[in-house]
Parts: structure tokens; C-alpha cells; sequence
């Protein structure tokens, strides 16, 4: 299998990144609900596996692709003990609106 | 003609095409009031990404990606979704008032980073050269070639990873336990 030697890509990549990046960033300051929240985190990890997949292209080395393996595990476990969290929260405030899960302030 | 076809760039077209897909998918997923349309759309976002991890020679990331970042994790999400019984109000719930100004101003600073990104000189060393991995990937296969720095140099943060997810398996069971 030979890989694209097209250098651009990887450039390109890098830019789609910051992108995708800061488009998560802006979902999680906007949105309230507590599951899509979490979607959009799942968005900003995918951004960083992106750049990491770019530097990989680059560089020509095979560990940028490995450390995405830890990543997506990484995120496999967080999404479990978060959503298990946002069952918890639904169960004992009614709503998943993060805005009224404010006991601790003040 | 020919010449056009020949010289055209169709690798980079499809890129684009690719690259588009995934900033719709992902403007779709933090847009949406329902959130399985905003699931939806980021399910779009990881099909293009995994195919951008294909065309930069990235094979089994590609794969995994389809395989448990979208199969396995948004299928949990759906899930989720379905078993807390969300969306029956689509009430919007985007924040407003100085919210929006943050988020604007998080967002233009990260825009700023691309461009300086883009900004910069394309010197950059390369480390091994383009015939290591090729080379790997053709006498191993695609996950022959990821298994040999994942089980010699990242072998530590490889079973760490796998207690780590032990501890998340046992977390999940428990949080989500009507009486513990």
C-alpha cells in the first residue's frame, strides 16, 4: 500500500484541525445540554487526533499513529463514566440542563 | 486536455470534499436543539475524518475510527439518548448575553492560531524518511505496522490503558446502579 506523498494534505489537515477545534470549543461554551456537551468534546479529541494523523504524514513516523489509539481509548472510557454521570444527574435533578446542576456554588 | 486531467489534483479534491463534510457535520452537531440530529451530524463528521486518516496513510486509525469511535462510542450516546427520553421539547438551549461574546472571542483566538499556522515556513525535517513506513506496511500490513512501536515502545501506556479502562468499566456499572 503506498501512502499519498502529497505533503499539502498534511497541512491541510492541520488547519482542519484548529478548525474542528475551535468549533467544539464554541459548542461547549454555547450549548446547555449535558449530552451534546459531550459531543462536542468527543469533537475536539477527533481534532486532536487529526493533527496528530498530520504530524504522523509528515514525519513519516508510525508512533503519531499509535498515540490516536490511546486517545480513542481514552475517550471510550471517559464517555462511558460521563454518560453513566448524566444518568445519575437526570435521575436525581429531572434535567440534563447543566445550568440547573448548580448545588455547589456559592 | 489530458493534460488537464493528468495534472489536476484529485487527491487534494477530495480532501476538500472530505474536509467540508466534517466542518458541516460539526457546525450540524453544535447547532442542533434535537440532539439526535446533532449525533447524527457528528456520525457525518466521523465518517469524513476517518476517510482524511486514510487518504494521510493513517490505515488502522481510519478503521478504528469507523469501528469503535462511531460504532461502538455514538451508539452509547444514542443509547443514552433513547433511555433518558430526551427531545420530546425541542426548546432551544444555546446561551445568550455575554456568553456569546466568550464564545466568539475563544473561538477568533483559535482562528488566529490557524492562520499563523498557515503563516509558517514549510522547512521541517523529516525523521525517518517516507520508505520506514512504507516499508512497514508493506512487509506487516497496516496493523503489523502500528503493533511494533504499540508493543515495544508504548508498551507501559498500553496496559496502563487497559487498567485505566477496567477502572472505567467498573465506574460506569456503578454510577448508573438505581441502588448501589
Amino acid at each position: 500500500m503506498e501512502t499519498l506523498q502529497l505533503m499539502d494534505l498534511s497541512r491541510l489537515s492541520l488547519g482542519l484541525s484548529a478548525v474542528l477545534f475551535s468549533v467544539g470549543v464554541a459548542g461547549v461554551v454555547f450549548r446547555r445540554n449535558a449530552i451534546i456537551l459531550f459531543m462536542c468534546i468527543e469533537l475536539m479529541l477527533n481534532a486532536v487526533n487529526i493533527n496528530l494523523v498530520a504530524f504522523a504524514h509528515r514525519l513519516s513516523s508510525l508512533e503519531g499513529q499509535v498515540f490516536p489509539i490511546f486517545v480513542i481509548a481514552i475517550a471510550a472510557g471517559e464517555a462511558a463514566v460521563g454518560l453513566a454521570i448524566i444518568i445519575q444527574l437526570y435521575r436525581v435533578k429531572g434535567t440534563i440542563n447543566v445550568d440547573q446542576a448548580d448545588e455547589l456554588k456559592g | 486536455m489530458t493534460d488537464f486531467i493528468q495534472n489536476f489534483p484529485f487527491a487534494q479534491l477530495l480532501w476538500w470534499v472530505f474536509a467540508s463534510l466534517a466542518v458541516g457535520g460539526a457546525i450540524g452537531t453544535v447547532t442542533r436543539k434535537n440532539p439526535i440530529s446533532s449525533l447524527l451530524f457528528l456520525v457525518l463528521t466521523f465518517f469524513s475524518l476517518a476517510a482524511i486518516y486514510l487518504m494521510l496513510g493513517a490505515h488502522f486509525i481510519g478503521a478504528v475510527q469507523i469501528i469503535v469511535y462511531t460504532g461502538a462510542i455514538l451508539v452509547l450516546f444514542l443509547f443514552v439518548i433513547m433511555l433518558l427520553n430526551l427531545g420530546s421539547e425541542y426548546q432551544s438551549d444555546l446561551r445568550g448575553g455575554l456568553w456569546i461574546t466568550t464564545g466568539f472571542v475563544a473561538a477568533g483566538l483559535i482562528g488566529f492560531a490557524i492562520w499563523e499556522a498557515f503563516r509558517t515556513p514549510n522547512a521541517v525535517a523529516q525523521l525517518g524518511g517516507a520508505d520506514r513506513v512504507d516499508a512497514a506496511v508493506t512487509e506487516f500490513g497496516a496493523v503489523g505496522a502500528i503493533a511494533d512501536p504499540l508493543f515495544r515502545d508504548f508498551l507501559v501506556p498500553f496496559e496502563l490503558t487497559s487498567i485505566l479502562l477496567l477502572v472505567a468499566i467498573i465506574g460506569a456499572v456503578l454510577l448508573a446502579k438505581r441502588r448501589v
